[in-house]
């Protein structure tokens, strides 16, 4: 019998690393105040998003989703209320250093936010050399390239600048960095804006693959009302500068706010409802199950 | 200490492979180090057991997969979890593709970079006598439909380029100023001839240095704010976005910054040499035993008005260069914001260049035709 060596790696003066979070609620919101001027953009808002669910945000131009987003990530100071993520406090942070999670999500930022003078893969290694630079070129290359694939670019993308990539193909660039250190958090603004219903519906199938391939949770800003039937667990409403509702798209159309009411069932709305209703049915069927009736949304016309 | 990825080899023997054991979190954090021991590791395997593996991300599948992929081994004792990830990292597999944009090796760049540099030379300078050309057109156009004309746009710019830089080009010229007279001076009074320290500020600053330094001082402030903000508007689309509602951006942008930068700059170098002269007077009366407004009175004297005419003359050509420079190298730009800074500084690098240039043409011109 041949001998059996271990080899144990020296982590002599690697930086600790945190445990994965437990708790339930990754991100919690509690009474935040923003404002710009004399606008008050969020008042008393409040929040909690449960870990491994794809959380919606919905809202009217101007009501500060965005605002919301980069409140959480801290790139925004509240002017009171407090922001939790992965059970450290973001409002607490005296400055950028004191937030040591930064490797634990990942951000994509409306129009991708790419480093225009790096590569798509280049753009990709920038948080793994940032956050872990014992990881050998070579690997490092490989999880950059396998990550652009991932995010449904070709692989010729990965030498290519974002100025020579379209805004779908940067958007999906932009998502493939934020994947790039596997983070328990994933935040998306408007993923899908812009793109063409192909290339949309495709990057919703990519965000539901991902977060049920790595267990993500995803904070999600959208106006795109397939993207809220398809992928979302639940929806958060903002309205009146606070978070009026947060529940599942069945459970705010059984609430009586007007703006809820006409932005669910308004003639967008109900084309959604009525695409997804075909959807689930053609879905039931190419799968052979004894699928239960459709529950159509209690106004769907299909 | 961080938790690592630990493996264990078990060599085969007989007609059992080599099996490679994986224990312990296999994710981005704690691959690293593991991942270059098993770099240099060229056995063959047969098969890699993963059932003691704890938390596996996208790293440690592809980990995995790349190890089965390279040596044909099985991969054995997998959950769901990874699996799944396993199965998506396979099909998301290339080693084709480099990350790098594609590069020459260096004995074909270096020639080929140089002689991009010359012929964009050559072009460049037929784009800047395109560019010229097409700022006359328009402003032949706008003299044609004067209602066209953006004043406010012009006096905007104006103040932007000549009132906002009062302070700093009148304090730069009053030291320089003293420095003149002081070390004029100095000299002078070597030839007891220290009364011609007027004649030296004076002359100097009026035909000279007033108008070259505010010509320096107008690259540095105005010329570089006209390619950055041109060059940024060129790339959030906002030329193109005018161009299509038929804006011509030639009249609306470029336009009024040379013609406000051509009317300021005379009244700029102006005020910097009499702010000279000023600065002068000043030390002569500290430091020379000459009366403030003495000082003045000579220089009415001692200064031939020509000189004046000189300094007015060389102004607005000046202007024209600073202001042309700065918007050709704005509206050249694209793609990216690291183009933004290297034009604004090819801006002001030719800018100043130019003007001197032209400024040593003009002094052997203006002394031919008599004016010394």
């Amino acid at each position: 019998m041949a001998q059996a060596e271990t080899i144990t790696p020296v982590a002599a003066d690697l930086p600790e690393m945190a445990a994965a979070f437990e708790g339930e609620f990754p991100i919690r919101v509690r009474g935040i105040r923003n404002v710009f001027g004399e606008h008050v953009i969020h008042d008393g808002l409040d929040l909690d998003v449960r870990k491994g669910e794809i959380i919606g945000v919905v809202g009217g131009s101007g009501t500060g989703k965005s605002v919301l987003m980069r409140t959480i990530i801290g790139l925004q100071t509240p002017e009171s209320g407090d922001v939790e993520v992965l059970g450290q406090s973001i409002t607490d942070a005296r400055d950028d250093a004191d937030i040591d999670i930064r490797s634990r999500w990942g951000v994509l930022f409306q129009g991708g936010a790419l480093f225009s003078t790096l590569t798509v893969a280049e753009n990709v290694e920038v948080p793994l050399r940032e956050f872990y630079p014992e990881i050998s070129n070579e690997l490092r290359h490989e999880i950059a390239r396998y990550k652009v694939l991932l995010s449904g670019l070709p692989a010729e993308a990965t030498s290519k600048y974002p100025s020579e990539l379209s805004g779908g193909m940067r958007k999906r660039a932009g998502l493939a960095r934020a994947l790039s250190l596997d983070p328990e958090l994933l935040f998306l603004d408007e993923p899908t804006a812009g793109l063409d219903p192909i290339g949309a519906a495709a990057f919703d199938q990519l965000i539901m693959q991902l977060q049920q391939t790595l267990g993500l949770t995803v904070f999600l800003i959208t106006h795109d009302l397939d993207t809220l039937y398809e992928i979302c667990d639940r929806v958060a409403v903002i309205a009146d500068r606070k978070v009026i509702a947060v529940g599942t798209i069945p459970e705010l159309l059984a609430l009586d706010h007007p703006w809820i009411q006409e932005y669910f069932n308004g003639p967008r709305g109900r084309a959604a409802q009525d695409s997804q209703a075909r959807h689930d049915a053609v879905r039931a069927d190419v799968e052979g199950q004894n699928a239960p009736p459709q529950n159509s949304p209690a106004t769907g016309e299909a | 200490m961080r938790a690592l990825t630990d493996f264990q080899l078990t060599p085969g023997s007989g007609d059992q492979g080599a099996v490679l054991a994986f224990s312990g979190p296999m994710t981005v954090s704690s691959l690293g180090p593991t991942d270059r021991n098993l770099r240099d590791f060229d056995d063959s395997l047969t098969k890699i057991d993963v059932s003691a593996v704890t938390v596996m991300d996208t790293v440690g599948a592809w980990t995995v997969w790349r190890l089965s992929r390279d040596t044909g081994a099985e991969i054995i004792g997998c959950k769901a979890g990874p699996q799944k990830l396993i199965d998506a990292i396979s099909k998301a597999d290339s080693n084709a593709h480099s990350i790098r944009a594609p590069r020459l090796p260096l004995f074909q760049r270096v020639p080929e970079h140089v002689g991009d540099v010359m012929i964009g030379l050559g072009r460049g300078f037929l784009q800047v006598i395109g560019f010229l050309g097409q700022i006359i057109l328009s402003v032949g156009t706008l003299a044609r439909h004067p209602s066209r004309f953006r004043i406010k746009a012009l006096v905007h710019q104006m103040e932007l380029v000549g009132v906002n830089s009062l302070a700093i080009i009148g304090l730069m010229s009053f030291l320089v100023g003293i420095v003149i007279a002081q070390q004029g001076a100095v000299q002078l009074r070597q030839f007891g001839a220290e009364i011609y320290t007027v004649n030296l500020v004076g002359r100097l600053t009026l035909r000279e240095l007033g108008v070259l330094m505010t010509a320096i001082m107008v690259a540095g402030r105005s010329g570089s704010a006209f390619a950055a903000q041109l060059g940024t508007m060129k790339l959030t689309e906002e030329v193109d976005a005018m161009r299509t509602i038929g804006v011509s951006p030639m009249e609306a942008l470029v336009v009024p910054r040379i013609l406000a930068t051509m009317i300021m700059m005379p009244l700029l170098g102006f005020y910097s040499a009499f702010l000279g002269i000023v600065g002068g007077a000043f030390l002569s009366t500290a430091t020379l035993g000459i009366p403030f407004f003495t000082f003045l009175a000579r220089i009415q004297e001692v200064v031939p008005l020509h000189d004046v005419w000189v300094g007015l003359t060389k102004a607005p050509v000046f202007g024209l260069i600073v202001a042309l420079a700065g918007c050709y190298q704005g509206m050249q730009v694209k793609n990216n914001a690291e183009e933004v800074g290297a034009r604004t500084t090819a801006a002001v690098v030719m800018a100043i260049f130019t003007v001197i240039v032209l400024d040593a043409f003009f002094a052997i011109f203006f002394t031919e035709i008599g004016w010394g």
